[in-house]
Formats: C-alpha cells, structure tokens, sequence
C-alpha cells in the first residue's frame, strides 16, 4: 500500500516544504503590505516617532499636493521615453542579431554590459559624460547645454541613461523569442519574394508579440519605480529636481529623509495603484495586438 | 547586382548599424576608464581637450580604495550576494517541488500568496521592514542586508515552471524503488533542476548588486556599506572630483564584470529563462 502512505505523506511533507518559504513571505511582504496600508491612514508623529489614525487624510493632502502630481507627470513622462526606445532600439539590434555573422557574441556581450553594471555606478558616469563644462557629450556636439541642470531637460537626459542601460536586457529576451520562431517560415516568404524588412513585418513583429508584451509590460512596471538613476543623477538643491523627481523617489524622500513615514505610505500606495491600473489596461489591449499559436 | 553582392552589402550595413550601437553602449565605459586614470586638471581641461591621460595615474584608486575602505565594501557585497542566493535557492527550489509535484490543502491559497507578492512593488513592503529592522536593532548588519531576501517569490514561481517541464515518470520510477517524498525530491528531482536553479542564483545576484535603496536606509555606516550604497554616499561628498569618482565606478563594477565575461553564457542563459527585471 506505499501509493496511499505516499498520497497521504504529501501534506506532511507539501506543508515542509513551502514552511520557509510562506513563513518568510508572510513576516517579509504580507504583513508588512498590511502596515503600509495601515500607515497610510496614520499620521506620523514629531521626528518620526508614534502615530495617529487620521482616516484618509493622508490621501485628501496627496490629491492637492502638486509636488506629487508633478512627480507623477515626470515619472509618466520617463517612462513614455524610456520604453518605447529601449523596446524598439532592442527590436531592431535583436534582428540584425539574429543570424550566423561574425562577432555576435561579442556584440551581444557589449549591449548586456549595463545589465551587470551597478546603477549607481552608471549614473555617477553619465553625470560626468553630461557635465556642462568638462562633459565629454558636450565637447563632441560642441554645445554648452546644461544636461542636468536644466529642468526641461534633465528628465530627457535621465531617460537616455535608463534607455542606454535596459537595451540590452530587451535584447536579449527578444533574442531568445527570435529562437523560437521557425525558419520555414523566412524561407517560404521568402520564395514568394519577400524582402528583409517585409518578412519583419509580416512573420518577425506577429510571431514575438508574446515576448514584446512581456517586455513591454515588465518594462513599464520597471520605470514607473525608476529611483536610482535619479537618486544619484541629481542633486538635492539643483532647481531641475521639481521636474524630474519620480513618484518613488517623492517616497523615499518623504518616508526615509523627512522621517513622515504615514505620507510616505500614502504615496507608496498611489504608486500601487498607478502600477495596477496601467497594468490592467495593457492585458485588455493584448487581445488586439498578441498573437499566441 | 547579383544575390551574393547583395548579401555582402547587406552585413556591411549590419555591421556598421551594430558597430555605431556598440560604440555608444562602450563610450560610456571607455571615458569612465580613461578618466580614472588622470589628474583633476587633465579631467577638467577643455583647451586642448585631453582624451588620453600623459601619465597613467593609479593614485586615484590608490586613493580611494584607502578613503572608502574598498576591501570592506566588497566584502560586504559578497556577503550579501553568498547569503541571497543561498537562501533564494534554497527556500525556492524546496517550495517550488512542492507547488509542481504535490497536492495537499490550501496549496492554491498559499501559491496565491506567492502571485500576489510577485505584483505588489516591492517600495510597498520597505517601511514595515526597515522598522522591523530597527526594532531589531540590527541596521547596520550584513542580516539587515540580506533580510529582504530571505525568501523569493519570484524564484519560486521560476523553479516551479523547471518542476513542471519534468516528465511524470521519473517520480513514479523512484517511489516504486521505495523512495519517499524527501528523498524523490532530494536525490531525483532538485538535480534535474539544476539550470533553473543556476539561472535563479545569477538572478538574485545581480539583483543584490545592483540594489541601492535597501543597503542605502538600513545601512547608514560606511563600513556596513555595499558597493552600490558606498558609491551613493561617495558622490555626495566628493561630488567634483571627477577621477576619483571614475576610478570608484570602475572599482565598483569590474567585479561583476569579469564573472560576467566569465560566465556569460549561463548569465545569458539565466536572464533569458528567468525574466525577471533587473
């Protein structure tokens, strides 16, 4: 009768196994999810110490904050730079890629090369590349443009950063989708006379548009939370930082500088929301756009 | 023309398309290196323009590998990177045999749990634990490094699909040869996984490196510092002194770098099948 004690066993040991795993996630997110929720409706005390349930008078403050309304517009606009290159430049270097040519390898090795870059290392190398006086960048152009220091143009400056920085992760994903799509498929338009560009168009673009979807998605989760590159592009007095400030970074400004952890959470909510919603709306559009065989 | 000059002319465009790519992917590289290697006044010369230091100068990582302590931020790096992914795999890969292969109650609540954390972004969940860290008195603690990490949601919806993609049989083989769950699971089928469990081990790595504002808030000693939060501190107090920077970048990242020119196929590889956003 061993199938039995083995049907039977499968609680003991199913309940074993994931302990660790739903213990950690209980203590590490759920609750904590819980708290911040809770928080958002507390009013933290003087010098971040204590709180007091306020209702939602945390979330009436956000609503007529224009600091926080503006910071949501910078991140928006972040991210309407930041995906579409980084999905379309990654498009194009990901289809010239695939295919038997010399130095792919070496190619592909140099577009991943800011994927094991810490950011912070990344963004002070931008700093420097912008600099207004000794910048590389405006030496080569022959320009004197302040690139971070002016606010209509720092958060452009930021977003090439993010976009020179995620290529090559897109890359590589729409490689391995490329993978998946088989050649039969080339050779036969290709008999009926179909050029390179044509064949993207017609048998490249449907036949990814899983992986694109994917892509797409996760990347505009990613830059809606884009903190680190502005954490450590800007500085905290230059007059730009209004215009580029990004809804996470409004909440680790408030919850971890200014020591108001209830606004914070607040803040970190709408942020949630924001994700949610965007989010739902891109899986109702898939059905006009994704193929799936 | 004939088909085979087209052809010729069509990798030509390719490779000059690709080569101007790369070159904007590796200037940024380049100048870092170049300028870690000059003095402040070659870094900040603009008549003439100096692309290339006259003396190769290693006073700057000289400098500020004493200054910052490099030793001990890599250290702690390591220390972190080691415990994250011992701790990912581990949890992980246990959970997800137990999510693919067995069935007992409340297992679709529980991997409900696991979903959910997966779309919540994670600056919800870092008040609440910045505040259990502090309660523990543990910032500034290679714990308070690794806490977030404990366990991985998103490793164990990964390992799962690996569980998943493995035949039936092999179960049913060593359950006749009278082997129970743990020793199934032990000695059959977490060694099957083993690129899963690779691909997820790069994953949390990376991650870990690349992470600021955790170390950043939990902790504020230099000494107790990763790389990536050691470097944010550097810049606001040596924000002009651009060789320096440089050389910190480059001290920094070269690292990850090298495992990564080393490992690159498995890198690959890993981030491909893992998805997960770095």
């Amino acid at each position: 009768m061993k199938k039995t004690t083995w049907e039977k066993n499968q609680l003991k040991w199913g309940l074993l196994f994931i302990s660790p795993t739903i213990i950690g996630l209980l203590i590490l997110n759920i609750y904590p999810m819980i708290m911040t929720f809770w928080q958002s409706l507390n009013k933290t005390g003087d010098f971040g110490k204590g709180y007091k349930f306020v209702g939602i008078a945390n979330y009436t403050k956000m609503f007529h904050d224009p600091e926080v309304w503006e910071s949501l517009w910078n991140t928006f606009k972040y991210a309407l730079v930041e995906v579409p290159l980084s999905v379309i430049i990654a498009l194009v270097v990901a289809a010239l890629l695939n295919r038997k040519m010399k130095g792919r390898s070496i190619y592909r090795a140099i577009f991943f090369l800011p994927m094991v870059s810490a950011p912070a290392a990344v963004a002070m190398i931008w700093r420097w590349l912008y600099n207004s006086q000794y910048g590389l960048i405006n030496h080569i152009f022959g320009t004197t443009t302040n690139w971070i220091s002016d606010p209509n143009i720092a958060w452009l400056s930021i977003a090439i950063i993010g976009v020179w920085s995620a290529i090559g992760y897109n890359v590589v994903l729409f490689l391995s989708g490329l993978q998946e799509i088989p050649r039969d498929y080339y050779e036969a338009s290709s008999i009926d006379g179909a050029t390179g560009v044509k064949q993207f168009f017609s048998i490249t673009l449907p036949l990814l548009s899983p992986t694109i979807f994917f892509v797409v998605v996760t990347s505009i989760i990613g830059a809606l939370q884009v903190f680190d590159l502005i954490y450590m592009v800007m500085s905290d007095n230059t007059p730009a930082l209004g215009k580029t400030q990004s809804i996470v970074y409004l909440f680790y400004k408030y919850s971890f500088v200014n020591g108001n952890k209830g606004y914070g959470s607040a803040i970190v909510v709408l942020l949630l929301a924001v994700i949610m919603i965007i989010t739902a709306i891109q899986m109702k559009l898939q059905k006009k756009w994704v193929y799936y065989n | 023309m004939t088909k085979q000059a087209r052809e010729k002319l069509n990798t030509t465009i390719i490779h000059i398309v690709l080569i101007l790519l790369s070159a904007t992917m590796l200037i940024p590289f380049i100048w870092m290196i170049l300028t870690a290697f000059k003095t402040q006044t070659e870094a900040a010369s603009i008549n003439p323009f100096i692309i290339f230091p006259s003396v190769w100068h290693w006073e700057n990582f000289t400098a500020v590998i004493s200054t910052y302590n490099f030793p001990t931020l890599y250290l702690n790096t390591l220390l972190l990177i080691f415990f994250r992914v011992i701790c990912a795999v581990l949890t992980a890969t246990m959970a997800a045999y137990a999510f693919a292969r067995l069935e007992f109650k409340g297992k679709n609540f529980f991997f409900g749990l696991v979903l959910l954390q997966m779309m919540i972004p994670s600056q919800i969940f870092i008040i609440p634990q910045y505040i259990m860290i502090s309660n523990l008195k543990a910032t500034n603690t290679i714990f308070a490094l690794v806490f977030p990490g404990l366990v991985t949601a998103f490793g164990t919806f990964l390992l799962r699909q690996s569980y998943m993609s493995l035949p039936k049989d092999l179960e049913e083989a060593a359950r006749l040869d009278g082997c129970n769950i743990g020793q199934t699971f032990l000695k059959i089928m977490a060694p099957l996984t083993r690129s899963g469990m690779i691909a997820l081990g790069i994953f949390t790595a990376v991650f870990a490196f690349k992470e600021l504002m955790w170390p950043m808030i939990v902790c504020t000693d230099l000494s107790h510092s990763t790389l990536s939060s050691g470097l944010a501190r550097m810049q606001g107090q040596f924000s002009s002194n651009y060789p320096q920077l440089m050389a910190a970048s480059l001290l920094a990242c070269i690292p990850m770098i090298i495992i990564y020119l080393i490992f690159q196929k498995q890198f690959i590889e890993g981030i491909a099948t893992s998805g997960g956003k770095l």
